[in-house]
């Protein structure tokens, strides 16, 4: 059982979908030679030719809007995007067609794609290279969006998006690429999408997180647990849409309290959507008002700041408690 | 002089770009070349440049002139239409009959099309039945069922957008070594889009199979070509991406042939990209929703109109005695009748769906949608819609 980091998991899924599939192309600037700027693509033009491994100009809305024609034609490309803030180039094409070709064909065309992008804080970059914008994506009807948090749920994660008849979204936590290592499994692994998980079962009160912010979040839990004797349930979104409500509900259900956690601004973030379900499903169980902690409505700030910034354990730790202060 | 006629083929000369010195400091010339003007009849029919004209049959060449006719012909109907209420707004092709028949005509039913809106005429070349667009215009969604019998792609409405997507299609045919090529087309308006200039970079750098027709036709709504491009010859551009690219006259529909057909068997031969200048004219409106008379002169039109790609098609068959203005007066007949039983078979198929609204948004709707289609299933219910 090979111990990996999530650059290398990905990698890994990368690999194996393509050997699986010969209609799997991986497209994106740098992605060839160079192997990608984090090396999630290392190697793979050199197994599988430049045929399927498409070094492409620099030009984000083209790479996605070819993406969507070699998808039209029936081979399922993975896009890369250098930077999800880049992403911003590439919303014509995401909206225009990624998201709507199936739809406007009457599923003659449907979009088998994916386009990842490493995304959120936490690397000390420059603007534009740790924004977390992935409720813009949640807000547009056709795609789906996964965020995976370690790198066994991104290997199995990526290989469901592959396999996936619609267009994904699959945003990598930068900060976790190589942050720790995980075992993951000899055989190829794959993952539901639309599922989302209890990393941590407990019974005083539901922590809610995705992608990077999982570790603050179970740093936050063992706190709680260990410091205070909270029981806290936490919850891995890892599928922001769809999204598994009855997860969702069913735990606050059982502990009345929930927090969200999320790196990306707060109006209109993920979280509103979390809260807006568990107000529709779960009202009657609520004993706290639901708390959020998450990015403000602001810029990323310049990386000497953005510590203070981005959600940690102990503003997470402080959230919880005062949600259990409510009797 | 009018916008148009500085830049129309009209004045036939070629297009002459001088070798320019980019700065003090190059060390070599870059011969921009010059771009190829090609045109097989002049605006009264006359052959007058034989070496490129099409070798087609008689059957052919009234196949392509009842192309046009039908084109036009739909087009005047479905403006009757909507001024009476029943087609929503639509983008007429009026005057453009030879730039839209003369490129999908050398095209392969396997071949992918990507057409922008203003392609109806092209359409039902490629196979999209009468009716079927009547719908699709008339905001029923079955319309968007794309045909059968051809490789089309729906046009999308912000502009250029489909440009990436037939790229990339074309790119799939490449690495799969296919021999299918794509013809998209777009107007001057598009030519301004960032997207359509990546587009072109992709295309040449792939070397992929993809003939781009640029259908100048002088107005994007109220915005003449010259305030749309600071070089009004737009096939100049492909000079820049390493694009083959000619200009035509797009009024000349054997013209139109002759350049396009050129295109796609350089594109079918492994020559990569090409782009074809179709120089026309908007003669009706932007879309049913708007009025030209604010913003150009009824003199431009009119000079337009003598350029007719109809009656200059009709010139030179009559002058090759394939049609006379009997033949003339009957296929217009004939074709009339056919609009008109599109148009009613339209009418007994006019039925709306609401409750398919979510059905192609995903291949199997998620939770959340089921949800959210019951909630919507429900409102019908209640107003008793079904």
């Amino acid at each position: 059982m090979p111990q990996l980091t999530m650059v290398e998991a990905l990698n890994l899924a990368l690999g194996e979908s393509m050997a699986a599939d010969d209609r799997v192309c991986i497209m994106g600037e740098d992605v060839g030679v160079n192997g990608g700027v984090f090396r999630v693509t290392k190697g793979l033009l050199e197994r599988f030719g430049a045929d399927r491994v498409l070094d492409t100009p620099l030009a984000e809305d083209s790479i996605i809007g070819t993406a969507v024609g070699m998808a039209v034609y029936g081979l399922k490309p993975v896009a890369e995007i250098q930077f999800s803030g880049f992403t911003m180039q590439a919303f014509d094409q995401i909206e225009q067609n990624m998201a709507r070709l199936r739809n406007r064909s009457r599923s003659r065309y449907p979009i088998s794609m994916v386009m990842r992008a490493p995304y959120g804080g936490g690397i000390r970059a420059v603007e534009h290279h740790s924004e977390s914008r992935e409720a813009y994506w949640a807000h547009t009807p056709g795609l789906k969006v996964v965020i995976p948090s370690g790198p066994r749920n991104a290997r199995a994660l990526l290989a469901a998006s592959i396999a996936d008849p619609d267009p994904v979204v699959f945003y990598e936590p930068k900060a976790v690429y190589r942050a720790f290592r995980e075992e993951v499994s000899e055989s190829p692994e794959t993952m539901e999408i639309g599922k989302a998980q209890i990393v941590r079962p407990g019974g005083d009160v539901t922590l809610i997180g995705y992608g990077a912010m999982m570790r603050p979040v179970l740093e936050a839990a063992d706190d709680l647990v260990e410091e205070h004797g909270i029981d806290v349930e936490v919850i891995d979104l890892l599928s922001i849409k769809p999204m598994d409500t009855e997860t969702l509900v069913e735990s606050v259900s059982r502990t009345g309290r929930c927090v969200v956690v999320h790196e990306g601004p707060r109006m209109c973030g993920i979280a509103a959507e979390i809260i807006a379900r568990l107000n529709e499903h779960a009202f009657e169980y609520l004993l706290a008002p639901i708390r959020r902690v998450t990015g403000f409505d602001i810029h990323f700030p310049y990386f000497q700041v953005e510590k203070h910034y981005l959600p940690d354990s102990d503003s997470i730790v402080v959230a919880v408690k005062e949600t259990m202060q409510w009797t | 002089m009018s916008p148009r006629s500085a830049n129309s083929t009209a004045s036939a000369a070629p297009v002459e770009s001088r070798p320019v010195r980019v700065d003090s400091n190059a060390v070599e010339t870059i011969d921009l070349g010059r771009v190829e003007v090609i045109r097989v009849l002049d605006e009264k029919g006359r052959v007058v440049d034989a070496s490129v004209e099409p070798d087609l049959p008689d059957a052919e060449l009234l196949r392509i002139y009842r192309g046009m006719v039908r084109s036009r012909r739909f087009d005047q109907r479905m403006l009757a239409m909507q001024r009476q209420g029943e087609m929503g707004t639509f983008a007429p092709g009026l005057g453009q009959e030879a730039t839209q028949i003369g490129q999908v005509y050398p095209m392969r039913p396997s071949d992918w099309y990507s057409p922008s809106y203003r392609s109806i005429g092209a359409q039902v070349w490629r196979g999209w039945t009468m009716e079927q667009l009547l719908l699709l215009w008339a905001g029923y969604f079955e319309g968007f069922a794309i045909p059968e019998v051809a490789n089309e792609l729906p046009f999308s409405i912000v502009i250029g957008s489909h440009v990436p997507v037939a790229t990339g299609v074309a790119m799939g045919i490449k690495v799969r070594k296919d021999d299918a090529v794509v013809v998209t087309n777009f107007g001057d308006g598009a030519s301004s889009q960032g997207v359509v200039a990546e587009a072109f970079n992709f295309a040449a750098v792939y070397k992929a199979p993809i003939v781009f027709i640029v259908e100048s036709n002088g107005w994007a709504i109220s915005t003449p070509l010259e305030k749309q491009s600071g070089n009004t010859v737009l096939a100049a551009r492909g000079v820049g991406f390493g694009i083959p690219a000619v200009r035509v006259d797009g009024n000349d529909v054997l013209g139109m042939i002759a350049a396009c057909s050129r295109a796609i068997d350089h594109a079918r031969g492994g020559g990569g990209p090409y782009l074809v200048e179709a120089v026309t004219y908007r003669m009706s409106l932007h879309t049913t929703a708007d009025d030209p008379k604010v913003y150009r002169k009824d003199d431009e039109v009119k000079a337009w109109e003598g350029k007719c790609p109809i009656l200059r098609f009709e010139s030179y068959l009559k002058s090759r005695e394939l049609l006379d203005d009997d033949a003339i007066a009957q296929i217009n007949e004939e074709i009339e009748a056919e609009v008109i039983a599109a148009r009613d078979r339209f009418r007994e198929l006019a039925v709306a769906r609401p409750e398919e609204i979510f059905d192609f948004v995903y291949e199997q709707l998620p939770e959340e949608l089921r949800e959210q289609k019951a909630e919507y299933l429900e409102r019908l219910k209640r107003k008793g819609v079904q």
